[in-house]
């Protein structure tokens, strides 16, 4: 099929390195000693974990439940014992820890009970709940949850599902092994997507240095009966991007703060399809991946991997030279050392280079920017990479943001294009996340203050309802006092004339007043007494003997200890009686 | 009779202009001290009274009116930096020693339920009823201790909010200079 193909700006042609581990099939990685699987494997809310220390678990069984829509959940990689649920160290360039969970092997990979989801009978959005329940997320290296992209857009009719086989990053083959060795199933895949965002058509991309993949991929299109259309894209870095690939694909350019879907666009990995279509057709979770083993090694090769397997020991199966140094997971492009070779494979490990000086000379020194202008032509962004540098640098975060920083898709170009050998993408890594971290405190400020205000509002109208309430009741009292003082004073007012004798005292005025008083405390006491007397404590019925002759010991004790008065009154037990 | 024209069309401008500025200064009327605003803006908003105010709001205002910028230890040097880039003032160096970010934390097992914290907290992060055992929110916590000193078992202890993954920030790229290797004297 011929189509015009357009293009992207900037891009940069790395040696590509991928001949060295595409010469052998995938291999099965052997089940490694333990695996250590981190909860927190996808964009989004981190799962929680149901299982705990001591719990055996099947292979395939949940061990992190999603928190939340965006968010994906876990399960266990084997069958075995969980050893703990623990801090360790993840691949990440910080080198800090998260939450895994730790499970020794028995040996026997035994899987859970599974069965293939109904997925011809069932509605969109159960097939959407079922693929995140599977775990299946963005396995192009971004892991956004899969089921979160499937939702068509209401506005924009859905035009092209764009599938991403480009693999673009050097030395990186695992799309490429996949769509040759399982391509029916990555077709299939494409299938269930198409079905749940009906778009007009289905545009796979690959680039044009994998010709067995294309090839593999129509074939298989062909047995399938499917319609979607495979088309090779020249090689050039970052075709992969998936924001190059839809420009590359349909000519249409995401602008800065949209997404594709406002254009009818979505674009998916081919291992995601892969993985979808293994979780509805077979009901398997997401608890392998391919990845490519290569770099400073003897014999570099694809292997499928248990999710949580320690990145040392799969690198020792293709037997690193004695001068490997360090482990790169990603490609050379975008990738980075992990912090130690205990760290484990994820969902978003898509290859491990075994890091040597021999292959990685280390750079020369940094040196000042010549304003040469090579790194704007090789961004494919077309960003200006060179005066985001000097406001990153100069910690003006405002001017960088100005300059689109939060476009830049760190894809690296710019750095390896740069003749003074800057590191642009360090730079502007620290820029965004320092201007994540000031978004973040200036949430919490706002938040704070707004709750201080509330606080101030809510005892401000505290103080006010008490004050109208006394003020209620002292007048109140006011009005009765008023009331019974003229009662009282009728009282006398109608006696004296019966009495007649009676000589009008002195106080005459006061004296009812005063009568009137004490009659109201009398009364209110009468009250208290009798409502006391009304109250008989409960707790002291159907007691047993022992219970009785305890109580009367405490009594006995209060009563020496002069806390209470001696009560001659009937002791409880003849109360009840 | 020109001189009258020109006075005439001036006067008559004079008057347009007046209106139009006394309409814009009722139409578009600033409610309040916006300078107050931004300098609230840059304070941190933990309420916590170190400045001696109580609560930003106070300070701010007081700033505005001259008081010294420097009195914020939860704003930090930066915080400083930054009311003195505002204000066009001096920097100085912070009253205070700074203090990383902390959270607050109830030793549940002491707590006696008296609820004086749940007062003593600005932002009502703190949860309970009197005679149940309270907790802190601790997302809403600004770490402002103001609940430490009325709580008469002193169960509540102050936490350093770590570095985490979720809260790691790429480092400043650094050069690495390296010791060249020693040349031979010819």
């Amino acid at each position: 099929m011929l189509m015009n193909l357009f293009k992207f700006k900037g891009g940069v042609k790395p040696p590509t390195n991928k001949t060295q581990s595409v010469t052998l099939p995938i291999a099965a990685a052997p089940l490694p000693s333990r695996l250590v699987v981190p909860l927190h494997q996808s964009i989004g809310g981190m799962p929680r974990p149901v299982v705990q220390a001591g719990d055996k678990v099947l292979k395939g069984q949940l061990i992190g439940e999603a928190d939340g829509w965006i968010s994906a959940a876990v399960h266990a990689p084997t069958s075995g014992t969980v050893l703990e649920v623990a801090m360790h160290v993840q691949p990440h360039p910080s080198g800090l820890d998260s939450l895994c969970v730790v499970i020794e092997p028995d040996g026997r990979d035994e899987w859970i009970a599974h069965q293939p989801f109904d997925y011809a009978n069932a509605t969109p959005d159960e097939a959407r709940n079922y693929l995140q329940q599977s775990g299946v997320v963005g396995l192009g290296g971004a892991v956004f949850p899969t089921h979160g992209k499937l939702t068509p857009s209401k506005t924009v009719p859905m035009a092209e599902l764009v599938i991403n086989g480009a693999e673009c990053e050097p030395f990186i083959t695992c799309d490429d092994l996949l769509m040759r060795e399982r391509a029916e199933e990555v077709v299939r895949g494409i299938g269930v997507f198409r079905d749940l965002l009906q778009p007009q058509k289905v545009l796979i991309g690959i680039e044009d240095n994998k010709p067995e993949a294309a090839a593999a991929m129509r074939a298989a299109i062909q047995a399938v009966g499917e319609d979607f259309a495979v088309v090779q894209v020249p090689t050039l870095y970052p075709a992969g991007g998936a924001k190059q690939l839809i420009r590359v694909l349909t000519g249409k350019e995401v602008p800065a703060a949209k997404r594709s879907t406002d254009l009818g666009v979505q674009c998916f990995n081919v291992a995601t399809a892969y993985t979808a279509w293994r979780a509805i057709a077979h009901g398997e979770p997401v608890v392998s991946r391919l990845v490519t083993v290569t770099g400073n090694v003897h014999a570099p090769r694809n292997y499928e991997v248990l999710i949580g397997t320690p990145m040392g020991e799969l690198l020792k199966l293709a037997q690193p030279h004695p001068d490997t140094d360090g482990i790169v997971m990603g490609g050379p492009m975008m990738g980075f050392l992990v912090p130690s070779d205990q760290v484990a494979v994820v969902k978003a490990t898509n290859c491990l280079i075994a890091h040597s000086e021999r292959l990685f000379p280390p750079k020369a020194p940094e040196m000042p920017c010549i304003r040469c202008g090579a790194c704007a032509e090789a961004c494919p962004h077309e960003l200006q990479p060179f005066e985001m540098y000097w406001f990153s640098r100069a910690k003006n975060f405002g001017k960088t943001q100005e300059y689109n920083i939060f476009d830049c898709i760190e894809c690296g170009c710019c750095s390896f294009v740069c003749p003074s050998r800057i590191p642009l993408v360090q730079y502007f890594r620290f820029a965004k996340s320092e201007i994540w971290a000031r978004e973040r405190e200036k949430n919490a400020a706002d938040q704070a203050k707004a709750r201080f205000e509330f606080k101030q509002l809510r005892e401000e109208r505290e103080k006010a309802e008490k004050a109208e309430k006394l003020a209620k009741a002292a007048a109140a009292q006011a009005a009765k006092k008023a009331a019974e003082a003229a009662a009282a004073a009728a009282a006398p007012a109608k006696a004296q004339p019966a009495s007649g004798e009676a000589p009008p005292t002195p106080n005459a005025t006061v004296a009812p007043e005063k009568d009137a008083k004490r009659a109201t405390i009398e009364a209110a006491m009468a009250r208290a007494k009798a409502q006391r007397e009304a109250v008989q404590p409960k707790n002291v019925d159907a007691l047993t003997p022992e219970q009785q002759q305890a109580a009367a010991e405490i009594e006995a004790r209060r009563v020496a200890a002069h806390l209470i008065e001696p009560e001659p009154a009937t002791p409880a037990s003849e109360k009840t009686e | 009779m020109d001189i009258l024209l020109a006075i005439a069309i001036m006067a008559l401008g004079a008057v347009v202009l007046g209106a139009a500025l006394g309409f814009a200064s009722i139409k578009f009327k600033v409610e309040g001290d916006p300078l107050i605003e931004k300098i609230e803006a840059i304070l941190p908003q933990t309420q916590c009274g170190q400045c001696g105010y109580p609560g930003c709001k106070p300070y701010a205002e007081a700033i505005a009116k001259g008081d010294e910028i420097n009195k914020c230890p939860p704003g930090g040097t930066e915080g400083v930096q930054r009311l003195a880039d505002l204000l066009g003032r001096e920097v100085k160096p912070l009253d205070a020693e700074e203090k990383p970010k902390q959270v607050a934390i109830i030793d549940e097992n002491t707590c006696i339920g008296c609820t004086l914290c749940i007062q003593a907290c600005p932002v009502d992060a703190i949860v309970g009823a009197a005679k149940q055992m309270h907790t802190i929110i601790a997302q809403q916590c600004t770490g402002c201790e103001l609940c430490l000193p009325p709580c008469p078992v002193e169960c509540i202890h102050m936490a350093v909010i770590g570095e985490n993954i979720d809260n790691w920030k790429w480092k400043y790229p650094v050069v690495e200079i390296k010791a060249a290797p020693l040349q031979e004297a010819a």
